[in-house]
């Protein structure tokens, strides 16, 4: 099926923006319901954690391609800001199980998206960071 | 952020009138919040009928309106869309956060 591709720039509300664009009626991507709203979770956080973490709020752009097939939406995401602290993904604990008295207001990034993805994998290679996952067409819910 | 409030003598209704509660206006979300949240002890629940997408950034900042009002308020949500019930389950923020399905009835008021 065919693949969609975009380029925004690294802010919040270019990240918004996208997602609308994405899957908000008319939607640029078709999805069944569950997969669409899954699919706009792992995306905002993992596209949010690069306007925060990797550009750290400087300039700088995010290309995203999308394809979506019978096993579920492939995602590849390209950033040319930090890589990754110590070269590896997030283990993403749930911040709720870490912390049960003192209600946890973030980390909940990198459990969401370990949550819902599959087959991540990230790599650094030329100044350049490349994250790619698969949101499965029929997600186990916890 | 566009907020509305409904008030009676013991509940306050805060209706977010926005599509997200995300990255790009968690900030603001919590800054709404505070100028609407009233000084007297009412019920304060918030609606969220009109929400149909909320990522951890908006999650934190709910959860720190929750811990702006405790201990004397528990934050109260109703009526969450699908994708936003979505996001409070898998993280369990479903369990510290009393949930309605429907808006609780204003009972008119004695003049």
């Amino acid at each position: 099926m065919a693949s969609t591709h975009l380029v925004i720039a690294a802010t919040a509300p270019a990240v918004r923006a996208a997602l609308r664009q994405l899957f908000d009626p008319p939607a640029q991507v078709d999805l069944p319901d569950t997969l669409r709203d899954s699919a706009q979770i792992v995306l905002a956080e993992a596209l949010n954690n690069i306007v925060e973490h990797s550009y750290a709020q400087s300039a700088g752009e995010i290309a995203v391609s999308l394809t979506p097939g019978h096993a579920g939406l492939v995602c590849h995401i390209w950033d040319t800001g930090r890589p990754m602290p110590l070269g590896v993904l997030p283990n993403g604990e749930n911040p709720m199980s870490c912390a049960p008295v003192d209600l946890p207001e973030g980390g909940f990034g990198w459990f969401l998206i370990r949550t819902l993805a599959q087959d991540l994998h990230y790599q650094r290679r030329n100044g350049s960071n490349h994250l790619s996952f698969c949101i499965p067409a029929e997600t186990k819910l916890a | 952020m566009q907020i509305a409030t409904t008030l009676s003598n013991d509940l306050l209704i805060i209706h977010v009138q926005e599509p997200r509660i995300d990255a790009a206006c968690a900030i603001d979300f919590k800054e709404a919040m505070r100028a609407a949240i009233t000084p007297q002890g009412q019920r304060i629940v918030l609606d969220l009928a009109q929400v149909n997408f909320i990522d951890s950034s908006g999650l934190g900042a709910v959860v720190s309106v929750r811990k702006m009002l405790w201990p004397d308020r528990v934050l109260e949500l109703a009526c969450l869309t699908a994708p936003v019930e979505k996001v409070f389950h898998l993280t369990r923020m479903n369990s510290i956060f009393p949930i309605h399905a429907t808006l609780p009835e204003i009972r008119q008021q004695a003049v």
